[in-house]
């Protein structure tokens, strides 16, 4: 084989497994957006965990690990575990936090119990349910018009499809139930309805990702890449688009650091993720923590600004004006140490609204205008 | 294998003490963590606390517990911070951060294990028992460890057990009272790391949660009082660790962490359904009997009714028209009056359908009842208005 060809082959392989992650990125992601706006984030781990019962049975029942079938009986296992949550919550014996955190651990526990002792011999062991394995998609492939493809690529994309479709076709509905779930129910849209076919979807969703990458990190790609969208816009529709932009930018940018440190590439995809979610939240434009920081200092100064205004206009034309507008004044009046009133004055001049003269603070005619329209009628009228 | 001489195994042994110290802490700090509504607070750290472990490997050197443990309790500590930042700070739901930094920090755990694994070295196979636990591969120098840690989580409780409880309970009145509530909580927080810490070992990351919830959940059912419950969550911890290495020390191939986690699961099974007061089935028997009673009071009020609006309190009533009234049959609702003798079965004849009519006893009663209908709902409503024209 000349090396020529190694690279491309191995291109295509490169090609194949970014693919693979960015679809598990799209599929999860819309279905996860409505999740985590509905409060519900944490169903996607009690559904992640649970489909691993429901693939040993769906194997053990057909012996055959992966087919449209053995998809949805999978799938089955994630919505039997919602609705014993449900029911257990509703039971009112525990609260839903403590409902959830019971019933998957035990689905779970029970999967693990019967692989160990059941499935030794499949490629169900304990690293590939928790870690997946997407760096070997291609020693399962299926051939799709003349294409020869990982399987995962090929099921996993059409459920990138099929949730694509559902989100299109009840966006309306969707909207409506996570918004407003008393006026979609008024209005007859089944908000509960939609919201089971919604974990329905994820849960089929997870057993197609689960063997790219394992019941633990899809968790990553359902809820982060849809938090990070909300933290960047408030509108719905962007939010869906740019949570499914996000990952496949973690897909990409996954399994490249993950080439270049040599580390495992499911792992660093699902990390990426969480990269995109720490820039958001620390640089995002309106909701990040620097932007809100930067926000409240200049709240402040405005504020800060009003405050010295309304005490000059305050003495403005009184006997004491000469004594109480001045930048020594406002130290004893507003409590404002040297550092605080040294900034407002210069800011404060910087706008414009007040002239400096000797020690004499004086009001602008804009200065006053302002003032006088966020307190109208309360100062007296101005004498001389 | 006799008993005795099974239970003298050296490994085993281990494996009970293990599992005695992880009960008995679980069950006393999970007990918190319910009664908080943070049960899946404990998911999330446990489930965090993987990267810890393998920076905690790399940073020892090899497969040292205490190394670990402190990365594992350094990385839950940094998780809790991080959901409490976000959930905070920004517009996303607690669920939503809860469910960011379980993923994400498991995620960077897994990249933190491939690099550990990918590095040349011995001892490496260790790591990935964290994440199912290997109840085997603990040591005797281990539990010490386990001991003293457990001994300074309860030593805690019960220094500060007044403040616990009542942060846990009516954290707002906590607050008016002058207790540092924000610093209990975080000390709450923080203890409940270290009990995951110290399960990782034996159920591993992912079913420690269940060691959390399960014995608290279960024993909250059967008892009333904060004290009683978390004495009962640490026995019901202890049942479970220690049921679950005996059954996985007798079954060679069944992993310990499972296990335990099955057998906790079964008691708060049995805990939902069958705890006096507040168990499930007690609660159907007793709406059962309740609907029995009110029909058998509508009926016997139907009766009276009848035979008033008749003038006549001998007066036989058809049981199909009392089916009609009830819009159910009402034959063992009679059969239970007429066993109380306050109804009698009469013939009426030429009919051969069964007929009843009151005893005096059953017009006092059912005047008894009138008199206060008023506290039972239903009553009125199901009882017939008879009036001339009617039947």
């Amino acid at each position: 084989m000349t090396p020529l060809l190694f690279n491309v082959i191995l291109d295509d392989l490169a090609l194949m497994i970014i693919a693979t992650g960015a679809l598990v990125g799209v599929a999860g992601a819309l279905p996860g957006m409505f999740l985590v706006l509905r409060g519900s984030a944490m169903l996607t781990d009690a559904i992640s965990h649970s489909i691993l019962l429901g693939i040993f049975a769906a194997w053990w029942l057909t012996g055959n690990l992966g087919g449209p079938l053995q998809l949805l009986g999978a799938a089955l296992a994630g919505l039997a575990a919602v609705a014993l949550i449900e029911i257990v919550a509703r039971s009112q014996r525990v609260r839903m936090d403590a409902a959830i955190g019971l019933v998957f651990p035990a689905f779970f526990a029970l999967g693990v119990l019967l692989i160990s002792l059941f499935a030794r011999d499949v490629h169900l062991d304990e690293d590939a349910v928790l870690l997946g394995e997407i760096g070997f998609i291609w020693l399962d492939m299926v051939t799709l018009a003349g294409l020869e493809l990982p399987r995962a690529l090929v099921t996993i994309g059409a459920l990138a499809l099929v949730n694509a479709a559902f989100v299109a076709l009840f966006y309306k509905e969707l909207k409506l139930s996570v918004f407003d779930r008393a006026l979609a129910g008024a209005l007859g849209f089944l908000p509960g309805m939609l919201f089971y076919v919604l974990l329905a979807l994820t849960s089929v969703t997870a057993v197609a990702a689960f063997d790219a990458v394992g019941v633990i990190l899809f968790i990553a790609f359902v809820i982060v890449p849809p938090a990070t969208a909300l933290l960047l816009t408030d509108r719905l529709a962007l939010a869906i688009v740019l949570a499914c932009l996000l990952g496949v930018a973690a897909a990409i940018s996954g399994y490249l650091l993950a080439d270049i440190w040599n580390l495992t590439i499911g792992g660093m995809m699902a990390s990426m993720t969480g990269a995109f979610f720490a820039l958001a939240l620390l640089a995002g434009p309106r909701h990040g923590l620097v932007a809100r920081q930067l926000a409240r200092l200049r709240r402040r100064r405005d504020n800060d600004c009003l405050s010295l205004l309304a005490h000059l206009r305050n003495h403005e034309g009184t006997a004491g004006a000469a004594e109480e507008n001045t930048a020594a004044a406002l130290e004893a009046d507003l409590r404002w140490g040297g550092e605080r009133r040294h900034r407002v004055i210069l800011t404060a001049l910087d706008r414009g609204l007040i002239t400096r003269k000797g020690e004499t603070l004086r009001l602008t005619r804009r200065g006053r205008a302002e003032i006088d329209a966020l307190l109208p009628g309360r100062m007296p009228p101005r004498r001389g | 294998m006799t008993v005795l001489a099974w239970l003298s195994d050296y490994t085993l042994q281990t494996v009970m003490m293990g599992a005695v110290l992880l009960g008995v802490v679980s069950g006393v700090l999970g007990s918190f963590a319910v009664l908080r509504r943070q049960s899946l607070m404990g998911d999330v750290l446990s489930h965090a606390a993987l990267p810890g472990i393998c920076l905690g490997f790399l940073v020892a050197g090899g497969r040292e517990l205490g190394g670990m443990l402190a990365g594992a309790f350094a990385a839950a500590g940094l998780a809790a911070l991080c959901v409490l930042l976000i959930a905070r700070q920004t517009r996303l739901k607690t669920d939503a951060a809860l469910g960011i930094v379980l993923s994400v920090f498991f995620a960077v755990g897994v990249v933190l294990l491939s690099y550990v694994q990918s590095r040349a070295g011995a001892g490496q196979a260790g790591l990935t028992s964290f994440l199912f636990g290997q109840a085997a591969a603990i040591l005797r120098s281990d539990l010490w460890l386990m001991g003293a840690v457990t001994a300074l989580a309860l030593a805690v409780v019960l220094a500060f057990w007044k403040e616990f409880k009542l942060t846990s309970f009516d954290p707002g009145y906590a607050v008016v009272a002058g207790y540092p509530v924000l610093a209990l909580e975080i000390a709450l927080t923080v203890m409940i790391a270290l009990a995951i810490v110290l399960g990782l070992q034996m159920v591993g990351v992912v079913l420690m949660t269940a060691m959390v919830i399960a014995p608290a959940a279960a024993a909250r059912q059967w008892v009333r009082r904060l004290e009683a419950m978390v004495l009962l969550a640490a026995l019901f911890g202890v049942v479970a660790g220690l049921t679950g290495a005996v059954i996985s020390a007798q079954a060679r191939g069944l992993a310990t962490g499972p296990l335990i986690v099955l057998v906790a699961t079964g008691i708060v099974a049995v805990s939902l359904l069958l705890a006096p007061g507040r168990g499930v089935l007690w609660s159907w028997a007793a709406r059962l009997q309740e609907a029995r009673r009110l029909r058998t009071r509508q009926v016997l009020l139907t009766l009276h009714r009848l035979a008033e609006g008749h003038g006549d309190p001998a007066y036989p009533s058809e049981q199909g028209m009392v089916d009609a009234y009830h819009g159910a049959a009402t034959r063992r609702a009679l059969s239970r009056l007429a066993a109380r003798g306050l109804v009698r079965d009469v013939g009426h004849h030429p009919e051969t359908a069964p007929h009843w009519e009151l005893t005096d006893a059953g017009h006092a009663e059912a005047r008894r009842l009138e008199a206060g209908a008023n506290d039972i709902p239903g009553a009125e409503s199901a009882a017939p208005e008879v009036t001339g024209g009617k039947p």
